[in-house]
C-alpha cells in the first residue's frame, strides 16, 4: 500500500480515469437534466435550457396528480402492488422448488432440474398469445393478479436459490429439524428460510425491479385506466399529442416512475452490485 | 429396527420433493405451456378481427407462415439485428477495458465503487421512461438541441427522429448505456476468480499489461464472455420498451426501427391470432436453440466445477496419505 501510494501516476490511470469520468457524465447527464427540466415551468422550457433548476417542482407534481387522462396516483399504487407482490411470491416459491430439488432424492428429481434449466433463459413473449387467449377464457384479463401470479415460475431465480443452497445449507441442519420432530414443510419455513435470506433479499430487489418496469404483458393484459401501471401511464403520455402538452409535467412523470427504483437502489447500492454477480454464472 | 424406520421415512421424504416442487409446475403448466401450445396451435388457423368482423378460426396449414417471410418479417429481424449490435460492440468492448481496470493492481482508481455504482445504475432504469426522457430530450426543440445551439456547435437543430441512424443511434446508445456497467460487473467478477498465481507468473515472465490480458485473461473468461453474448442475444431478440417509445410503436422513420417484438406487439394489439401465432413460432425456434446453447454451457460449467472439487479432493487425499 506505501509502495502505491509514493509511485507517481501512470499515463494507464490518467486515460483510465478520463475515460471513468466520461462514461459517468453519459450516465448521470440525462438524469440531471431530467431532475432541472421537472422543476422548470413549460414556457420556460421552451425557450432554452437552464443549468440550474427551476422552482416549479412541487407545481409540476400536483400538476401531474391532479391530471385525471393519466391517474398517476392509480398507477403508483398498482406497479407496487404487482411489483411487490410478485417479488415475495417469486422468491419463495423459488427457494421451495430449489429446496425440493436440493434436499430430497425422488425419481424426478433430475428430469425436473434439466427441464427448469432448458427453459432458463426462454422470453416470455413466445407465448404471449397463448397467455393472452388464456387469461380470456378464464376471465382473468385486465386483473392484476395475472401479472403476478406467473411469477411462482421463474427459472433464473430457482437457479440463484439453487446455487445458493448447495453454498450454505448443510443437510445436517434439516437432519437435526427432522429429530426434533419438525415436519418439512415446517423446516423448511421455519429454518430453510431464514438461512436463505440474503439470497431471497437479493433476488426479491431485482424481481421488485424488473416488474417495476415491465412493459410489453403489462400493456396487453390490462386494459382499465384505474389498473394500469406507470410503464403504461408512460406510454399514454407518448401518444398524447405533444404539442398541446405541458412539458414540466412529461418530465415529471418520468421523474416519479424512475425514481423510487434510484432512490433504493442507492440506498442498497453495494448490496446489490455484489448481488448482480451472485446471479450469473457460477464460478 | 433403526434402519427400517429410515427405510420409511425416506419414502415419505419422496413425496415431499414432489409437492415441494408442485406450485412451479402447475404455475409452468397454466401460464406457460398451454399457451405455448396454443400459440403453436394458432399459427397453423387464419383468425383476426377486421373492425367489428371475426374471421376464422379457418385452418390454413403453413400459409401464416409463409405470408409472414413475404411481408417484412426479415426487414425488421434485420432492425432488430443492426440496433443490437450496434448496442452490444461497444457495450462488451467499454466492459471489458473497465473490469480489466477494475482489477488491475497496478491502477489505483479514485473512487472506484462511486463509479460502479454509477455505470450500473441506467441498468435499473424503467427503459420505456428511459426512452421517454430520450425523445424528449433530443427532440427537435429538445435541451439537447438547444444546449449545442447555444454553444454554437450548430446552426439549426438537429432533427433525430426522422432519419434512419439518427434514431438507430439513439436505440443503440440506449441499449448500450443500459448494459455497459452489467457487463463491466459481470466480467470484473469472472476476472476475480481468477487465481492470482497466474497473474503474477505472467509478469515475472515480462508481460506487460496489454500481454497479460491477450494471453491470460481473455482465455480465461472465454466461457462468461460467451453467456454474455448469447444473453444478449436473447435479450436483443426481446428489444421491445426503448423503440416502441420512442417511435410510438410506429417503427419511424419508414418502419427501419421496427423490431421483432414490436412486430409482434402490433399483431396482438389488433387481434391478428393466427399471424401472431406464426411469428411466435418463428421466434420460440429461436429462442429455443439459445436456450439449449446455454444450457449446454451451465452444464459444463457444472462440469468443470465438479472436475475441480474432484481433483482437489484427490489431492487432498493424497497429501494426507
Amino acid at each position: 500500500m506505501d509502495k502505491n501510494l509514493k509511485r507517481p501516476i501512470t499515463l494507464r490511470e490518467v486515460i483510465a480515469h478520463i475515460v471513468l469520468v466520461i462514461l459517468a457524465f453519459m450516465c448521470l447527464f440525462f438524469f440531471y437534466i431530467l431532475i432541472v427540466n421537472a422543476s422548470r415551468k413549460h414556457v420556460d422550457l421552451m425557450k432554452g435550457f437552464a443549468f440550474l433548476p427551476g422552482g416549479m417542482f412541487f407545481k409540476n407534481m400536483m400538476k401531474v396528480f391532479n391530471d385525471s387522462n393519466i391517474p398517476v396516483l392509480y398507477g403508483i399504487r398498482n406497479s407496487l402492488i404487482v411489483s411487490g407482490g410478485c417479488a415475495a411470491i417469486c422468491t419463495y416459491f423459488s427457494a421451495m422448488t430449489a429446496y425440493g430439488i436440493y434436499a430430497y432424492n425422488f425419481r424426478a428429481k433430475k428430469p425436473a432440474f434439466t427441464f427448469i434449466m432448458l427453459i432458463l433463459v426462454m422470453p416470455t413473449q413466445v407465448t404471449a398469445l397463448g397467455f393472452l387467449r388464456l387469461l380470456t377464457n378464464i376471465h382473468m384479463d385486465d386483473n392484476l393478479l395475472a401479472l403476478i401470479l406467473p411469477a411462482i415460475a421463474s427459472p433464473a431465480v430457482f437457479y440463484f436459490m439453487y446455487s445458493y443452497m448447495l453454498a450454505s445449507l448443510p443437510m445436517s441442519l434439516v437432519e437435526a429439524a427432522r429429530i426434533d420432530g419438525s415436519n418439512e414443510f415446517m423446516t423448511f419455513n421455519r429454518i430453510v428460510i431464514p438461512i436463505m435470506k440474503p439470497a431471497i433479499a437479493v433476488q426479491a430487489i431485482f424481481t421488485f425491479v424488473g416488474a417495476w418496469n415491465n412493459y410489453f404483458v403489462p400493456a396487453l393484459v390490462i386494459s382499465t385506466k384505474k389498473k394500469q401501471t406507470l410503464p403504461i401511464l408512460i406510454a399514454t403520455l407518448r401518444g398524447a399529442d405533444f404539442m398541446t402538452f405541458d412539458m414540466g409535467k412529461v418530465y415529471m412523470m418520468i421523474l416519479i416512475a424512475i425514481v423510487p427504483i434510484v432512490l433504493v437502489y442507492l440506498m442498497l447500492s453495494r448490496f446489490i452490485i455484489e448481488g448482480v454477480t451472485l446471479g450469473g454464472v457460477k464460478e | 429396527m433403526k434402519s427400517n424406520r429410515s427405510k420409511n421415512k425416506s419414502v415419505s421424504y419422496e413425496r415431499w420433493g414432489y409437492l415441494f416442487i408442485l406450485p412451479f409446475f402447475v404455475t409452468f403448466l397454466i401460464f406457460s405451456l398451454i399457451p405455448l401450445v396454443d400459440t403453436i396451435r394458432y399459427s397453423f388457423y387464419e383468425f383476426y378481427t377486421s373492425g367489428l368482423i371475426e374471421v376464422g378460426p379457418n385452418f390454413v396449414g403453413l400459409d401464416n407462415y409463409k405470408a409472414l417471410l413475404e411481408s417484412d418479417l426479415l426487414k425488421y429481424a434485420g432492425n432488430t439485428f443492426i440496433m443490437w449490435i450496434a448496442g452490444f460492440i461497444p457495450q462488451i468492448v467499454i466492459a471489458m477495458i473497465l473490469a480489466a481496470w477494475f482489477t488491475d493492481h497496478r491502477i489505483r482508481i479514485h473512487g472506484l465503487q462511486f463509479f460502479k455504482v454509477v455505470i450500473y445504475l441506467p441498468n435499473l432504469i424503467m427503459a420505456s421512461a428511459f426512452a421517454m426522457l430520450f425523445f424528449t430530450l433530443f427532440s427537435d426543440a429538445g435541451p439537447v438541441n438547444q444546449i449545442l445551439m447555444s454553444m454554437g456547435v450548430i446552426s439549426h437543430p438537429i432533427r433525430f427522429m426522422i432519419s434512419t441512424v439518427g434514431a438507430r443511434s439513439l436505440i443503440a446508445l440506449m441499449n448500450f448505456l443500459m448494459w455497459f456497467g452489467n457487463t463491466a460487473i459481470m466480467l470484473m467478477a469472472a476476472i476475480m476468480g481468477i487465481n492470482p498465481a497466474l497473474f503474477e507468473a505472467a509478469e515475472l515472465d515480462g508481460c506487460n499489461h496489454a500481454k497479460i490480458f491477450r494471453y491470460v485473461t481473455l482465455p480465461l473468461i472465454r466461457p462468461i464472455l460467451g453467456y454474455t453474448l448469447i444473453t444478449s442475444i436473447i435479450g436483443g431478440l426481446q428489444m421491445f420498451d426503448v423503440p416502441q417509445i420512442l417511435t410510438n410503436g410506429a417503427g419511424a422513420p419508414d418502419r427501419t426501427t421496427m423490431t421483432l417484438i414490436m412486430f409482434l406487439n402490433k399483431h396482438l394489439a389488433s387481434k391478428n391470432y393466427g399471424m401472431a401465432g406464426a411469428l411466435s413460432v418463428y421466434l420460440f425456434v429461436i429462442s429455443a436453440i439459445l436456450c439449449f446453447i446455454v444450457f449446454k454451457m451451465m452444464q459444463d460449467e457444472d462440469a468443470a466445477a465438479a472436475k475441480k472439487a474432484e481433483k482437489k479432493a484427490k489431492k487432498q487425499r493424497k497429501e494426507r496419505a
